[in-house]
């Protein structure tokens, strides 16, 4: 039987071997081809869509051809968001690690800004962007990408930040004594160190940034066409079939960007381990080797980016050789740092005037519902969180003190949290209005579904990672039952759980937006809260009390991770932490 | 880029008072290197030897221009010095190669910062790579390789650049001790075949025996702050036998002058450096835990109560750089003595090295309590006062004054080990307070945890 076949392909495999190897179109280059024609097709597309007028209530469709089309749209959002935050993080990291005088204010700034929950500045965002292009859909689609930067974008720039810092002082010695110019430095020493810490923090902000992607889709009169008005759409109508396929399409996209592009660069990035000898177990992709075979990307390397790298190492030698030359010259520099300094204080003076005649023009009852509203929140994502600890506690550590369970459940559990939890949310309102629970206590489950996986995974890790001898000690000593959980694991996991509650509370914060207030099917279904004020304020257009509710809940929440969450934090890096 | 008609004389860097300190917010200033001169002359091989934190790195900064002195000037051939015009390279201690970049790329990458191009930059590593023995390494990257050859991308890097002056900051101390040796041989061939076109070799170490068996010339480093205790050459020929009488002798001389403050540099041409009269300074406690100094004691009781310090070192299998502190130590505490580079047991310290765990405690504290400053206010300001406890920042208010940040931070290190062992106060490292200790002689059981 295989003779014939054999014979069949021969001429075929003499045509291909008979070209140039170079010219030969294998087929990882014809695929890398295809999907630059795609690529090109969807930016023309997109254009189209974005440049086109604004439509304030677009119909959004729920046909399974329409899927695809979504999914793209939340795809580009999401990936033009996260450019913007990786270019800003890198310019933002480099001035405040380079910069002393800069460095005072921007790390503190940095610290504030990561703190306080990006979604209460959705409605604000969305207005100022819609007013700024009007009648446009390009201004909305901004606001959308904005928001997604704001909420990715702190967490990179201060890995970006912490890793310069911390560069090894004899490297850069070794840099300066070998005459290492700017670009140099940033190519061989400053990226490839950074490149580790910046990877797992992109993979943290993207995942976020799903989460507030679902929730701008599916803000009010500005909904944008994509997977998270696709799902609203869906749960208005009670179309169960929709829901289905939106979320396995959520689900299918969440795990294919999974496999081709963090998988990749993980595996790339482990060449920029500060490690003195090779691991073991090194993470391998499937995808990435396959690009390394790509004869195309072989040539487009050979042919232009080394060709353009031996220029910019040239270009740039010849610069530092006239700087040594010439010290002076930095007094230009000097001045136009002092110049956008003076502009960023003026615009800061400028912006809290304006908000101080704003929050004076309110009325004493404006306020008092503000406090009322603000406790409220704060009780709820308080109890969410205790409520979280409590199953997730006993959970997370049977999964992690038991290898052959964590087997099973933890790509269960890691599937069910990288759905976004604004994503199932109008599916979840759908289903507690249908038992008539109301949103007091919904919005607790909303909270709930939003913020548990953090303290699940942070306790996982945290069992997993006491050490066997603690463990067999203290079954030696016969140390068991609620001794054992006060002596050995409460302690072990302390750290980890601290982390986890933080990344928690901070989530929970953000969900109160969109938790405690909902359209659906035309009704507004809503809960005494800071979250439902500033969006029912949005709605009536009352700007002056959704800027005050705004400050507030920001306010709050910076003070709560100062007072609690940052020393819980400081105890638990001082003296539960376990040392190898 | 190196000059072919150098006079012998002419050193190439020529160092003249540089010092280094620190101001502090208070006003007064924490000096590091006392005002050095110093000459880097070509032909020679050069190792500064110190003890550990005397600033002998600091001054290999000042004299390579990374690092700029406080006060006075470093010339290079007659002009100052700066990072651009130096000739210089140096051979780091932690290698300091990029994981991420090939062994080839690494020995590129000082040739790219000066825009050679590309062929030539590859032709140049692949031969450095070569005299060095890195063939067939090329495209391998650094954690690929042991250490040695790693240090050996190290010298590849430095030498492609072809420094005129070759520095190397404890090149050998990361590596186990046979392949030190055989690196440190393979350096004496570059260097007297000639094979590597650098005009001088600038070494520091903490290894007497290393120092001895390389230079030309040594120069031995005090500490608190750094002045030159001792300057001299050495004539023996290469290969030099590490057993010969001379060898010998050379190597206790280097250890006598670092164990003894006080002893008259007689030392054969001894270098007109500036020396400084010793002041009266806040008392620096040597940086040995207790449980080193019950080793060492223990150890000096067993051979009879007398042995020589390189004997010691040889026996302890330990270099001067970890053994000095705990001499030092026991010297302070009233233990031992030190004349002619013989450690002699004291009366105490017999007393001390036969005693059991409870008496070892007490011993301690008394000698502590006699001897040592620090502690000595500690005691009695925790007995004056009525809670008798008191804040971690007094003893760094006091520190302060006399040390630079790192000092003070291991004088408390320190203080904190004996302190608690002899049971004077204790720490609680939440509040960061030190508590007076219940008076030693309690009865303890029997399992009371020992600091090692």
């Amino acid at each position: 039987m295989k003779r014939p076949e054999r014979i069949a392909f021969r001429p075929l495999v003499r045509i291909w071997s008979v070209l140039p190897s170079a010219s030969v179109a294998s087929l990882p280059d014809l695929i890398m081809f295809s999907a630059g024609l795609a690529l090109f097709y969807g930016i023309v597309e997109v254009a189209r869509n974005w440049l086109g007028p604004f439509h304030p209530q677009i119909e959004i469709s729920r046909s399974l051809g329409a899927l695809p089309v979504y999914a793209g749209y939340s795809l580009l959002r999401i990936a033009l968001a996260y450019i913007l935050s990786l270019l800003f993080a890198l310019i933002y990291g480099y001035i405040a690690a380079y910069r002393p005088r800069a460095e005072r204010f921007m790390i503190p700034l940095l610290d504030v800004l990561q703190s306080i929950p990006v979604l209460s500045f959705l409605p604000g965002v969305m207005l100022a962007m819609a007013a700024l292009f009007p009648g446009r859909q390009l201004g909305v689609e901004l606001g959308a990408v904005l928001l997604i930067f704001t909420g990715q974008v702190w967490n990179m720039a201060f890995s970006f930040y912490a890793s310069l810092k911390s560069i090894p002082r004899e490297m850069r010695e070794a840099a300066t004594i070998y005459r290492f110019n700017w670009w140099q430095r940033l190519l061989q020493i400053e990226l490839p160190y950074a490149t580790i810490g910046l990877v797992w923090n992109s993979m943290m902000s993207v995942a976020g940034a799903w989460f507030f992607l679902m929730a701008c889709e599916q803000f009010g009169d500005f909904r944008l066409p994509g997977l998270g008005s696709y799902l609203q759409a869906a749960a208005d109508n009670g179309d169960t079939r929709s829901i289905f396929l939106g979320i396995v399409t959520m689900v299918a996209v969440i795990v294919l960007i999974d496999q081709f592009v963090w998988r990749p660069v993980i595996a790339w990035s482990e060449k920029f381990k500060m490690e003195q000898v090779e691991s073991t177990s090194v993470p391998t992709s499937r995808v990435l080797d396959f690009l390394r075979r790509s004869r195309g990307v072989a040539l487009f390397r050979k042919r232009a980016v080394r060709p353009l790298r031996e220029q910019m190492v040239h270009y740039f030698a010849q610069q530092s050789d006239v700087r040594a030359e010439s010290a002076g010259g930095n007094q230009t520099v000097l001045w136009l740092w002092r110049v956008v300094g003076a502009v960023a204080l003026g615009a800061i003076g400028y912006a809290v005037v304006r908000v101080i005649m704003i929050l004076t023009g309110l009325s004493a009852s404006d306020f008092r519902q503000i406090g009322v509203g603000l406790f409220a929140t704060w009780l709820r994502v308080n109890l969410t969180l205790v409520l979280g600890a409590l199953w997730t506690i006993p959970v997370g550590v049977a999964i992690g003190f038991n290898p052959r369970l964590a087997r099973i459940a933890q790509p269960l559990a890691q599937i069910a949290a990288s759905v976004p939890a604004t994503a199932v949310f109008p599916v979840v309102m759908l289903v507690l209005i249908r038992m008539g629970g109301g949103l007091g206590f919904g919005s607790i489950v909303l909270l709930l579904l939003g913020t548990q996986w953090y303290i699940l995974f942070n306790v996982i890790a945290g069992a997993m990672a006491i050490p066997t001898d603690l463990k067999e000690a203290a079954s030696v000593f016969g140390i068991r039952g609620w001794e054992r959980w006060r002596k050995l694991i409460l302690p072990g996991i302390f750290p980890f759980l601290v982390t986890g509650m933080i990344t928690a509370s901070g989530g929970a914060w953000n969900v109160s937006i969109v938790a405690e207030y909902a359209h659906l099917k035309g009704h507004v279904y809503s809960t005494v809260g800071i979250g439902a004020m500033i969006s029912a304020a949005t709605d009536a257009k009352n700007f002056n009390l959704l800027l005050a509710s705004t400050i507030a809940l920001a306010a709050v929440v910076v003070t709560t991770n100062r007072l609690l969450w940052r020393r819980l934090y400081r105890l638990a890096e001082s003296r539960f932490k376990l040392e190898s | 880029m190196t000059d072919p008609v150098i006079s012998v004389t002419e050193p190439i860097i020529r160092a003249h008072a540089v010092e280094k300190f620190y101001d502090q917010p208070d006003g007064n200033r924490i000096e590091v290197i006392a005002p050095i001169d110093l000459n880097v002359e070509p032909g020679k091989i050069i190792t500064l030897l110190g003890p550990s934190g005397c600033g002998k790195s600091t001054l290999l900064r000042i004299l390579t221009g990374l690092s700029q002195p406080s006060s006075g000037e470093v010339l290079w051939h007659g002009q100052p010095l700066t990072s651009q015009n130096a000739g210089v390279a140096i051979v780091f201690q932690s290698f300091a190669l990029f994981p991420w970049l090939t062994v080839l790329d690494n020995v590129e990458a000082p040739l790219e910062a000066r825009g050679v191009p590309a062929m030539e930059r590859h032709k140049r590593a692949l031969r450095i790579l070569d005299t060095v023995g890195l063939d067939g390494f090329e495209s391998a990257y650094p954690k690929e390789l042991s250490g040695g050859m790693k240090q050996r991308v190290g010298f590849a890097r430095a030498l492609v650049v072809e420094p005129e002056v070759l520095f190397m900051d404890e090149p050998f101390s990361a590596l186990d001790v046979l392949t030190a040796e055989n690196l440190r041989n393979e350096l004496l061939e570059l260097w007297l075949g000639k094979k590597m076109p650098t005009q001088s070799i600038f070494i520091v170490t903490h290894n007497i025996e290393e120092a001895v068996l390389l230079a030309d010339r040594v120069i031995v480093l005090a500490r608190n702050p750094a002045w030159v205790r001792a300057d001299f050459s050495i004539e023996l020929t290469h290969p030099r036998d590490r057993k010969s009488p001379r060898f010998v002798e050379l190597v206790d001389y280097i250890y006598k002058i670092m164990t003894q403050p006080q002893l008259a540099l007689a030392a054969p041409e001894a270098g007109a450096a500036a020396q400084k009269p010793v002041r009266q300074k806040y008392q620096m406690i040597p940086h040995a835990r207790v449980g080193g100094i019950a080793g060492l004691l223990e150890l000096l009781q067993d051979r009879g109560g007398k042995e020589y310090l390189h004997r010691l070192a040889e026996v302890l299998i330990m270099d001067a750089e970890d053994l000095l502190p705990i001499i030092e130590a026991s010297v302070l505490l009233g233990f031992a003595t030190l004349k002619d580079g013989d450690v002699q047991i004291t009366a105490e310290g017999t007393r001390f090295a036969e005693a059991d765990i409870l008496t070892r405690k007490i011993l301690f504290r008394q000698a502590a309590l006699n001897h040592v400053v620090i502690l000595q206010q500690i005691d009695s300001v925790l007995h004056a006062k009525t809670d008798h406890s008191i804040s971690q920042e007094f003893f760094y208010d006091i520190l302060d004054e006399h040390f630079s940040q790192d000092e003070v931070e291991r004088q408390f290190e320190t203080a904190m080990n004996w302190g608690r062992y002899a049971e004077i106060f204790d720490f609680d490292r939440e509040s960061h307070r030190l508590i007076l200790a219940e008076p030693v002689g309690e009865p303890h059981p029997p399992t009371s945890p020992v600091q090692p």
